[in-house]
């Protein structure tokens, strides 16, 4: 489903991938390993089509991501180290507008109860949230994403509590269980259990 | 495609109004500014009655250089943008709309104040029109060629002041041809001539500056 083929690419005249190939199919879950530093975000932002890479491609079902652009970000959630949630807005407002912006159905209804799964409020500005809930009103749109092939985490469970990591492992399986494809990238152990998961280590 | 262009309206001009202060800055800049070359220049009606279409139109565009500067970086810092560039709209239609927004908060309240700073320099009534539509033609023009800057010098350091490099030289002909209109109706002549240049640039700048702007987005994103 996914192909990425001689991944090249330099940051800062040092090369941070090098010859990188990986193939992931439907109901494969994934797991970018390695210390700070090692690439671990870059490879993810390749494989999204935020950054292109100097050598080598990414093929999605076939098609090299450049030229399928929106076709392809359709079909994949990427979830970034930033939250990417507006602070003036509330936690539902956020939810609403980035499942618009890829394209997904929000009704009101299951947005709220997609951040009551996640435990947040939904009509307070997420300016007054602390860290760990802003990442939870980020990982909320999971739970609108289960139609989506692809999904890519960075750090899913970074800041994140027991009961959060927990739910999140949970969809993650789900998701992988549904058929669907899962990279993510973590620098600790996370509450998956490792004997389903791939790992590729970088660095 | 439509519903992502009305949930970036919206959302944007939510975020406006929920901070009212940035959008204020902006146009009280406008008001100081054209406020203070009477007190420079000095009283002299025949000669503010002269100048007063080259001062608007200058200050217009300083302001709405000013208010570029929050058009993506906001975005950008909350990791709001990458969500943007892997939306399922294309992203020229993604950018269309937020310069929408933006000129709607910024470019169009100058549209409506300039006639109030007019008075001000003793500009003949019968000109607040022309002036009004030469800015309802012009300030949109601005927010598109200043959004392609504001773009390119994305998490650049110092870039209000590269910004204002790039952007300025190509505002040169929406001045131009602006302040040209308000002079024309004021030496009696028609203005036309002068506004179908501006609708023309708007309508160029309108079909090219989103995609230009889109690519700019991804240039400074990498």
């Amino acid at each position: 489903m996914l192909e990425a083929s001689d991944i090249e690419l330099e940051r800062g005249g040092r090369p941070l991938l090098r010859g990188l190939s990986l193939a992931l199919e439907g109901g494969e879950l994934l797991r970018v390993a390695g210390a700070n530093g090692s690439g671990k975000t870059t490879l993810l932002k390749v494989l999204c089509g935020l950054l292109v890479p100097d050598g080598g491609e990414v093929r999605w079902r076939g098609a090299p991501i450049r030229q399928l652009r929106e076709d392809y970000s359709r079909h994949l959630v990427y979830l970034g180290h930033a939250p990417a949630v507006k602070d003036d807005l509330t936690a539902a407002e956020n939810l609403a507008v980035s499942c618009v912006l890829a394209g997904l159905a929000a009704a009101p209804q299951a947005v709220q109860q997609a951040l009551a799964r996640y435990e947040l409020p939904a009509d307070v500005a997420v300016r007054k949230l602390s860290q760990g809930q802003r990442r939870r009103a980020a990982l909320a749109r999971l739970l609108l994403s289960e139609t989506v092939p692809l999904w890519l985490l960075d750090e899913p469970f970074a800041a994140l509590d027991a009961a959060a990591a927990r739910l999140t492992g949970d969809l993650i399986a789900r998701h992988v269980a549904r058929g669907h494809a899962v990279v993510y990238s973590t620098h600790q152990p996370s509450g998956i259990d490792d004997s389903t998961v791939r790992v590729i280590e970088l660095g | 495609m439509i519903a992502a262009v009305c949930c970036i309206l919206r959302r944007d001009l939510l975020l406006s109004l929920r901070r009212r202060s940035d959008v204020a800055t902006a146009l009280l800049f406008f008001v100081i500014v054209a406020s203070l070359f009477p007190l420079g220049i000095g009283a002299e009606p025949n000669l503010l009655r002269s100048i007063a279409p080259g001062v608007i139109w200058v200050a217009a565009l300083l302001s709405s250089m000013l208010s570029l500067g929050r058009l993506f970086a906001a975005d950008h810092a909350d990791g709001t943008l990458e969500q943007m560039l892997l939306g399922a709209a294309p992203l020229g239609v993604v950018a269309a709309a937020k310069v929408l927004a933006h000129w709607l908060v910024s470019g169009l309240p100058l549209v409506v104040i300039a006639p109030l700073i007019a008075l001000q320099y003793d500009l003949p009534a019968p000109l607040f029109g022309v002036l009004a539509l030469s800015l309802l033609l012009g300030t949109p023009v601005l927010s598109l060629v200043g959004a392609i800057g504001a773009a390119l010098t994305l998490g650049v350091r110092g870039g209000g002041v590269l910004l204002s490099l790039l952007v300025l030289p190509l505002y040169v002909p929406v001045l131009i041809f602006g302040a040209g209109s308000v002079d024309m109706a004021a030496a009696g002549l028609t203005p036309q001539g002068q506004l179908e240049l501006l609708a023309a640039l708007l309508l160029v700048s309108a079909a090219l500056a989103p995609w230009a702007i889109g690519a700019a987005l991804r240039i400074s994103t990498e």
